[in-house]
């Protein structure tokens, strides 16, 4: 008898322990995407500062620049926004619990957002304006270096979720990180979009 | 059911287990239980204040006579720029994280926060950018000279040409005590938002929590934007771009909005905590239920909503254009309505009702009456006209510390009376606590009030010296600084004397209805053996309703079911 109402106690422990952990994860899930809230003020206040600089400077154009090219910006672009869906695909797989399809989709939107900063590097190279060259310098430098710093994070985090999904038994722990993962990276597209129209295609 | 059961500790059988807050080394150690880390904010956050309060009576020091003859003029600068800058980003913003660490989770009925860790780490970040902002006295040049808003160009002039000087010291100072500020604030939001106990609607909510709640999502819109202003600010400063620097074609006034666009609401930060404890206290000293609760509640997101659309009020000088001052001077009015519901409420609390005079109730009436004129003078702040003719004078230092000071550090000190007791498990002593409000209460006017006076005669803030004409009213603020700075003293003595002699404290020595108040004095390990489950309304002084439902103990549940 007693025995009995033992294992029942410890049945009800392991599942309120697992409830538990449950909800953890969504509270991650929640202070994850508040706190993506307020980072996208940041880049608000950036979008703000540019359009009152382009809109109020007299030389807005250093002396000898003629202007940004598009179009390898428009083809990062492309590869970028395309990672978005790439990524949502990979998300599928692992709720399908099918892990290499994940990881292939994974890998696949890692590549295509280190082939972005790669090439944002050797744009960065050919310009002949640098970080203080005036306000053009300084505000071109400033928004695609600090996207470009999101970026970044974004495949760091991508590498350590793929690297945690070889761990055996650590799905569950995973995947809020996968899916906080994939909002970071839909966020840093979506960041990317308006700063490619007000900085490429507003010239 | 009468009010003895509600006030009955429900928990007393769970004594504080071995490890929890009496043992002192524990304040420590990088501890992730939310009581030690709300008492560490607290503690760390008052050996701040001691430094600002220091800082500032040397400037009345200064300033008792009209000659700059104490200190040096660069040295007064420093020192103002310090003072400001210590006050509000190493001494309100965290003692108020540390009431609402300690209070949060206990008023809502959690056994500790949505993310521990994060909470640690976010605290112990304080005692270093004390460090970095305390060493910038010791780096050539000394302290940022700039004044707490560190305006471009001023804060770009960089005389002794090193990299590391004061002024880059205070922008990496205040940019990591932001991203403190913004740890914090995602984990006390979250933990608001998802783990209040069963039964506890947003609307059953303790108005504190709401308040904090309010707060803290100023902080999750405001302060990235002082982040983007700084970060521009540090290249200016350190790579040499030009955002900010009219020499070479910036704008020195787009940093000016970015920093109010936080730096205004910053304040809504600070006061709506206090906000917060004063509708905690009032209910409670007064025997009577919290008049409007819900506006009460509700009008603090109020405040906060308006918040984000009131900070050109602090540019009305610098070349904004009319219609935009219009349109401001409006707004920042429309902040006087939310504000006035919270006060008629708290009047409305103490009218009739049978009002103990304790000090935490004496400190609250007290930052009462001090909000209280300090709107007034807000309100008149906040129509051009009159401020162009005090800008940047006296009146403006005189109304924001009755708001810092006379407000805000009058219901911190409630708040720190009021929840003593639950802390420390040890009761204070009224007189010393008593003697600390008279002085502080007294010590404040006299400070504050004659800088009123003497923005209307035109005495510019920020100054070492000034003209001998000044010199009456100057010599009774600098008498009212020199008492302040003595009502530390018994507040001090009471603290530490209590904590370690005082009487031990029952679970609910206030007869206050809350969660908190049923469980041990101090609470013990993850607070509560078991969630409770609420099921009425906060404030429920003079009615027969238990605010949580009886619940049987686990094992006797497990019996049973046998």
């Amino acid at each position: 008898m007693s025995s009995v109402n033992l294992d029942q106690n410890l049945n009800t422990a392991a599942t309120v322990h697992a409830a538990d952990h449950h909800e953890e994860g969504e509270h991650r899930l929640v202070g994850f995407i508040i706190f993506l809230l307020s980072e996208s003020v940041i880049f608000f206040s950036f979008f703000v500062g540019y359009i009152v600089y382009k809109t109020t400077t007299a030389d807005w154009l250093p002396a000898g620049v003629e202007g940004l090219e598009v179009r390898e910006p428009l083809i990062n672009t492309i590869v970028l926004v395309s990672s978005s869906f790439v990524i949502y695909f990979a998300e599928r797989y692992l709720k399908k619990e099918n892990l290499w399809g994940f990881r292939a989709l994974w890998l696949l939107t890692m590549a295509m957002g280190s082939f972005f900063l790669y090439g944002q590097a050797v744009e960065w190279a050919s310009l002949s304006f640098g970080f203080t060259d005036g306000l053009y310098g300084g505000t071109f430098y400033l928004l695609t270096g600090f996207h470009g710093l999101h970026v970044l994070t974004g495949v760091l985090m991508m590498a350590v979720m793929l690297g945690r999904s070889f761990i055996p038994g650590n799905y569950e722990d995973g995947e809020v990180g996968v899916i906080a993962t994939s909002l970071f990276w839909h966020f840093v597209d979506v960041i990317w979009i308006i700063l490619f129209i007000l900085i490429y295609v507003w010239q | 059911m009468t009010e003895t059961s509600i006030t009955a500790p429900y928990y007393r059988q769970n004594e504080p287990q071995p490890g929890e807050p009496e043992k002192w080394w524990r304040f420590f150690t990088f501890s992730t239980d939310h009581k030690v880390i709300g008492i560490q904010y607290i503690v760390t956050a008052f050996v701040f204040f001691l430094v600002g309060g220091f800082l500032a009576m040397v400037m009345r020091g200064e300033l008792i006579t009209p000659e700059a003859d104490l200190v040096d003029r660069t040295v007064y600068n420093a020192l103002f720029t310090m003072h400001g800058t210590i006050m509000l980003f190493m001494w309100t913003f965290p003692v108020l994280n540390g009431l609402a660490n300690y209070l949060v989770p206990l008023q809502i009925g959690a056994r500790d926060m949505a993310f521990p860790r994060l909470n640690a780490v976010a605290f112990w970040m304080v005692p270093v950018f004390g460090t970095i902002l305390m060493a910038s006295f010791l780096v050539p040049g000394g302290p940022s000279q700039s004044g707490w808003w560190a305006y471009p160009p001023v804060s770009l002039q960089n005389p002794t040409g090193n990299l590391i000087n004061g002024q880059f010291l205070w922008i990496l100072a205040v940019a990591l005590s932001g991203i403190s500020s913004i740890m914090g604030a995602v984990n006390i939001v979250t933990t608001i938002i998802r783990m209040r106990a069963p039964g506890m609607t947003f609307f059953k909510m303790p108005v504190f929590c709401w308040t904090v709640a309010a707060a803290q999502t100023i902080q999750l819109f405001g302060l990235p934007a002082l982040t983007a202003g700084a970060v521009m600010l540090l290249f200016d400063l350190t790579v040499g771009t030009s955002f900010f620097d009219p020499a070479t074609g910036g704008d020195p006034v787009l940093y000016q909005h970015f920093f109010w666009f936080y730096s205004h609401p910053a304040v809504y930060v600070i006061i709506l905590p206090v906000f917060g404890v004063f509708s905690e206290l009032f209910p409670v000293y007064a025997r009577k239920p919290l008049f409007g609760y819900k506006f009460v509640a509700v009008s603090s997101f109020v405040i906060t909503g308006l918040s984000a659309i009131v900070w050109v009020h602090h540019m009305f000088a610098s070349g904004t254009p009319s219609w935009m001052r219009m349109l401001f001077m409006a707004t920042t009015m429309t902040i006087s309505v939310p504000t006035g519901v919270k006060i008629f409420a708290w009047v409305a609390t103490v009218w009739g009702g049978k009002i103990r005079l304790t000090t935490p109730m004496l400190f609250a009436l007290g930052g009462l009456v001090n909000f209280l004129f300090a709107g007034i003078t807000g309100i008149m702040l906040a129509a051009v006209p009159f401020d162009i003719h005090v800008n940047n004078t006296y009146f403006v230092v005189g109304h924001f510390h009755y708001v810092i000071y006379g407000a805000a550090v009058m219901g911190i000190y409630a708040a720190i009376y009021h929840w003593f007791p639950k802390m420390t498990g040890h009761m204070y002593y009224e007189g010393l606590g008593k003697l600390h409000f008279v002085l502080t209460f007294i010590g404040v006017n006299l400070n504050f009030l004659p800088m009123h006076p003497l923005g209307l005669q035109g005495m510019p803030r920020r100054v070492a010296s000034y003209d001998p004409e000044f010199a009456y009213w100057n010599v009774i603020a600098s008498i009212g600084a020199f008492l302040l700075g003595v009502s530390v003293l018994p507040f001090l003595l009471n603290m530490i004397s209590s904590w370690i002699l005082g009487d031990e404290a029952p679970a609910n020595p206030w007869r206050a209805i809350g969660l908190e108040w049923l469980v041990a004095s101090p609470p013990p390990h993850e607070n509560f053996a078991e969630i409770p489950t609420v099921v009425s309304e906060p404030y429920g002084y003079g009615k027969s309703e238990p605010l949580i439902a009886q619940q049987m103990a686990s094992t006797e549940l497990a019996s049973e079911l046998s």
